[in-house]
This record gives C-alpha cells, structure tokens and sequence, in this order.
C-alpha cells in the first residue's frame, strides 16, 4: 500500500514537474545545455553539431530569404563565418520559418539565395519547425553563441548593435563573445535584442 | 457648302475635346483636395518617441509598432486603423510607430502610407541603439515585428502578436471601461 502511495505521490510530482517546465520553456536561456539537432542542409547533406569534430563551438543563427533585418545582416554573417570557422567557431544557419507560410522561404528558394550571396557556411531548413521553439527564437535574425564540449549556451541575441545599417555600428556583439570566449574570458554582454522578423508558421 | 460644314464639324469636335480635358483637369485637382497626400514622415530617436509612449493625460493610447516589408504588420493595420477610426470619440488615440529603413522612408514608407490612404499618425523610429530601447520599450519583448503597447495614465499592456479585430478591440475595451 505505502509503495502504490509513493508511487502515486512520485507520478504526482513527476507531473507537476512535466507541466511546469513545459509552461516556462521560453526556449533556451544562457547557461543552459542545448540538444544536438540534426537538419538538412542545402547540399543535401544532414547536419547535426557533433559532426563538427574540431569545432570548439557554433555560432547559430535563425534567419530567412525573405526578412529584410536579414538580408541586411547576410554579409555580416559571411563575415563573421570567415573570421570564426577557422578558430573553431563556425557560422551554422537555420531557417524556422515554415515555407507553406512564406512560400520564398523554402527549400529551393534557399538554395537559390545561399548560391546569390556565396553563403560560406550551411543554411539549414528546420523542417517541421521543431527546432526553433527548443531554441526559443523569436525573430529574424536570432544569435546563439554556444560552446561544444559542454554544449551551453553563452550569448543571445543580436549580431551587433546596428542591425538596420551596418556603417553605423560602433558594438559588434557577437565578434565581442566569440573573442571573449576564445581568449577564456567571461562575455560582457551575454544577452542584447535587435529588431527582427516575426517567425512564420502556418 | 460641305467643306464648310465639314470645318464646323471640326471645330465642334475641337471644342468638346477641349472641354473634357479642362473637367478631366478639374476633378484631378479636386480628388488632391479631398485625399490630402503625406509628404514626409517625422523621424524620432527613442529619446524623441519616449514622452509618446507616456503620456499622463486621459486619453487611450495604441501604439504599434510595424514596417511596410513586415508581412503580418500590414495584414494587421486595417485593424488599428479601425480602431482609429471607430474609437476617435471615445478618446482613443492610434500611432503607428514604423521600423522601416531610413533610406527607404521616400521610397517605400510614404508611398504606402498615400496608397493605404493611413489615416492614423506615422512616424518612424531611427535610433540604432535597439538593445537598450526594446528592453525600455518593454522587459518581455524579444524585438520581433509587429508589436503593440496599449496604455492609459493607470495601465499599460504590451503584446508581443500580431491581432485580428475582435482580439484587439476586446483588449481595448479592457482599457476603456474599468
């Protein structure tokens, strides 16, 4: 009887846990341990993180075709993934957005526009849109900034502090905590915000 | 005899013509009377905007923010103009505080602005300092487009969504009547 009672009185708890996490998960906060994805690329290819053997951490960032904050930001973004691969920090790009909701962000429209621009880093579709909400992205374009061994998050947010014209940038954000992290010192700003788009889901 | 009437038949047909295009002139001028045309757009830096999103009198303020290349802020803005509309004399004021590019804000914003023939007040925030505006603007907002601040003296209330009609007049209504 008393171990039905403790077993009932654990699933209770159990429950309760369940639910309340579930209520409060806003997606990934700094500090948290991230889950492995696992999406397909533009060559085709699937990509997950652990297939980065000497990555000492990923520079992941949501964005789109079709958002113009991320068109802005696309050289940006080029950039950052030349300055970074080679030191271990590799630009990984996801596109949340569902392309039934913004048909030019689809798929082959991906392509299309990583081949325009000579996208220098993967350019993934979270198909079905089940990686996004983990993350907890909101917008286009979304930062994270997290470190392979531990797989933890370190930075959010946005790439620098000029999203809208990048000649009048006097922060680059992200180059700060990827510096910060490769120098082992501690980020300054580990969180900052930037206008973007909405994510689109049917 | 007929190349004389022929002539006057001319210039009959030269008068009517003429006519049409003096009334064609006329109503074009009338039709700019009626439909005042938006030239430019006040830009603000946050410093500017901020006294807008705090007002202290006893009016009902909705405040969104948007752009034209925003997808879901334009399918929204006939709701706020609405509103605007519709809620004039219960003392409800609309500002639709735009997100567009600077450099597009001759090209782009005022064009849509004379072509959705806006009739709610639009200004254009230009401060590149976001990270510390869209946490002043609020706590809980990521950044993301659309975004809505309702607010009067006593109460403020931030939607970090995009609204159909009846989701915002029902917040509004929360406003109005306490």
């Amino acid at each position: 009887m008393k171990t039905i009672e403790s077993i009932l009185l654990l699933a209770v708890v159990v429950f309760t846990t369940a639910a309340f996490t579930l209520k409060n998960s806003g997606g990934y906060k700094v500090g948290d341990t991230i889950e492995d994805f696992r999406l397909k690329n533009i060559d085709g290819t699937m990509v997950s993180l652990f297939d980065y053997e000497d990555a000492k951490g990923f520079i992941i960032i949501f964005t789109c075709n079709t958002c113009p904050y991320s068109v802005a930001n696309e050289d940006r973004i080029i950039a950052l993934n030349d300055k970074y691969q080679e030191e271990g920090y590799p630009v990984i790009a996801i596109n949340p957005n569902d392309p039934a909701a913004v048909p030019d962000d689809s798929f082959d429209k991906m392509k299309v526009r990583a081949d325009e621009k000579g996208f220098n880093f993967p350019y993934l579709l979270d198909e079905g849109q089940n990686v996004y909400p983990k993350f907890g992205a909101s917008k286009t374009p979304h930062v994270y900034i997290v470190t392979k061994e531990d797989m933890k998050v370190q930075y959010i947010g946005a790439i620098d502090n000029s999203s809208r014209n990048p000649d009048t940038v006097t922060e680059k954000y992200v180059e700060n905590a990827v510096d910060a992290l490769l120098a082992g010192k501690t980020i300054e700003k580990t969180e900052t915000r930037a206008i973007g788009c909405s994510i689109k889901t049917i | 005899m007929i190349k004389k009437i022929m002539l006057l038949f001319g210039f009959l047909f030269f008068l009517t013509s003429c006519k049409n295009e003096v009334k064609k002139e006329i109503v074009t001028a009338l039709k700019k009377e009626v439909t005042s045309t938006t030239t430019s757009v006040k830009t603000y830096d946050y410093n500017q905007l901020k006294p807008l999103l705090e007002k202290k009198d006893d009016k009902t303020y909705v405040i969104n923010f948007w752009a034209t290349w925003c997808a879901p802020c334009v399918k929204e803005l006939p709701y706020f103009e609405k509103i605007n509309k519709e809620y004039a004399d219960k003392n409800v004021a609309v500002l639709l505080v735009s997100l567009d590019f600077p450099k597009q804000v001759e090209k782009k914003l005022i064009p849509f602005i004379n072509r959705k023939k806006l009739q709610s007040e639009v200004v254009l925030l230009d401060d590149v300092n976001e990270d510390v505006w869209i946490k002043a603007i609020d706590e809980s907002w990521s950044g993301a487009l659309p975004a809505t601040i309702i607010y009067t003296k006593n109460k403020r209330k931030f939607y970090e969504q995009s609204f159909d009609y009846e989701t915002l007049e029902n917040e509004l209504k929360t406003f109005l009547n306490p």
